[in-house]
């Protein structure tokens, strides 16, 4: 069973296009992975549907590193 | 129409028309069909659902209808869900469910309003959101919506109608550019005067004025507004979003 961590860099390389070894947690999806806005909702969509959960609007804006999505997840499980 | 050799580039791809049971939307249900598609036809009644069902089935069209009322958002999920389960997500989507409620402006009820507007526009964004995530995932899509030739031109006693239609045309550029990054376009097809049951019931004055109105001297017909849909699907189209094709005999030309 993969960790929380190691789930939601799988999904920031496919939905971003970028090898999984390049993301650090400390990686902000826009600055350093190349993230454009329809881009980090798809991504936001994306983490939805693996965790089942509902990321509301006001949260989703708030997760724009690969941390901050580790962090929000462990925090609603 | 005559057996044409006819491009079958959208085999495998599941293809929604909304308000297929007549007129341009069952004319056009048939030609992604016969392009290869397999299509889903939406009416608001299950009767309805059952004439599409058999309507593509005589012509050989993998698919059927479905009973779905666009004003519903619940109605839209299920309907959504069942294609996907059963088929696979839509990545083509033809918005041409629509109403009139024409009065003089004067003489306009709100009802008659926002009714044009809930099946007319609402249920646009409703059916593209409820379509987009599938497409995005897929990074191909087509999101085609049937305006009018109205929506440029207006149209006495139609204020609603002709708002509704200008309000999706201002949606398909918008989206157009939403998306375009994603491989996912997005067009509208504005029909002149199309010989249907919404123009039918006309009076005989009005449709002779009409077609006064239109170099080419005729009415249109369904079919002929279809084949610019099933171009707008078809992969030769994949440059084209964005884009109103106007296809009205030359009444209103720019």
């Amino acid at each position: 069973m993969s960790t929380i961590e190691e789930r939601v860099k799988k999904i920031v390389a496919e939905q971003l296009g970028v090898k999984e070894e390049e993301i650090q947690n400390s990686s902000s999806f826009v600055e350093d992975l190349g993230a454009d806005s329809l881009d980090t909702v798809e991504l936001v969509m994306a983490l939805e549907e693996e965790f089942e959960t509902e990321i509301p609007d006001e949260e989703a804006e708030k997760i724009t590193t690969v941390q901050e999505a580790v962090d929000y997840v462990n925090a609603h499980q | 129409m005559s057996e044409q050799q006819v491009s079958q580039d959208l085999q495998g791809r599941v293809a929604l028309v909304t308000g297929a049971s007549r007129g341009i939307g069952r004319a056009t249900a048939l030609e992604l069909g016969r392009r290869g598609a397999t299509v889903i036809g939406t009416a608001t009644s299950e009767s309805g659902a059952q004439k599409i069902t058999e309507g593509l089935q005589a012509a050989g069209v993998a698919g059927e209808g479905m009973a779905l009322n666009v004003t519903d958002a619940a109605s839209v999920e299920t309907v959504l869900k069942a294609i996907a389960e059963k088929y696979s997500a839509p990545l083509i989507l033809v918005n041409n469910a629509g109403i009139t409620k024409d009065n003089l402006m004067m003489r306009m009820k709100e009802e008659e309003w926002d009714d044009v507007m809930e099946t007319n526009l609402k249920s646009v964004y409703r059916m593209s959101k409820a379509c987009l995530r599938a497409m995005t995932k897929a990074r191909w899509g087509r999101i085609i919506n049937i305006s009018s030739v109205v929506a440029t031109m207006g149209n006495m006693g139609q204020a609603n109608y002709c708002a509704a239609k200008a309000g999706m045309e201002g949606f398909t550029r918008s989206l157009a550019r939403e998306l375009g990054s994603r491989n996912i376009t997005v067009n509208a097809v504005a029909p002149g005067f199309i010989a249907t049951d919404m123009t039918e019931v006309l009076p005989e004055e009005q449709k002779e004025f009409l077609v006064k109105q239109v170099p080419l001297g005729r009415l249109g017909q369904p079919e002929e507004i279809a084949a610019a849909v099933g171009f707008l699907a078809s992969e030769p189209a994949a440059y084209i979003t964005g884009e109103t094709l106007h296809v009205n005999g030359g009444m209103n030309m720019r």
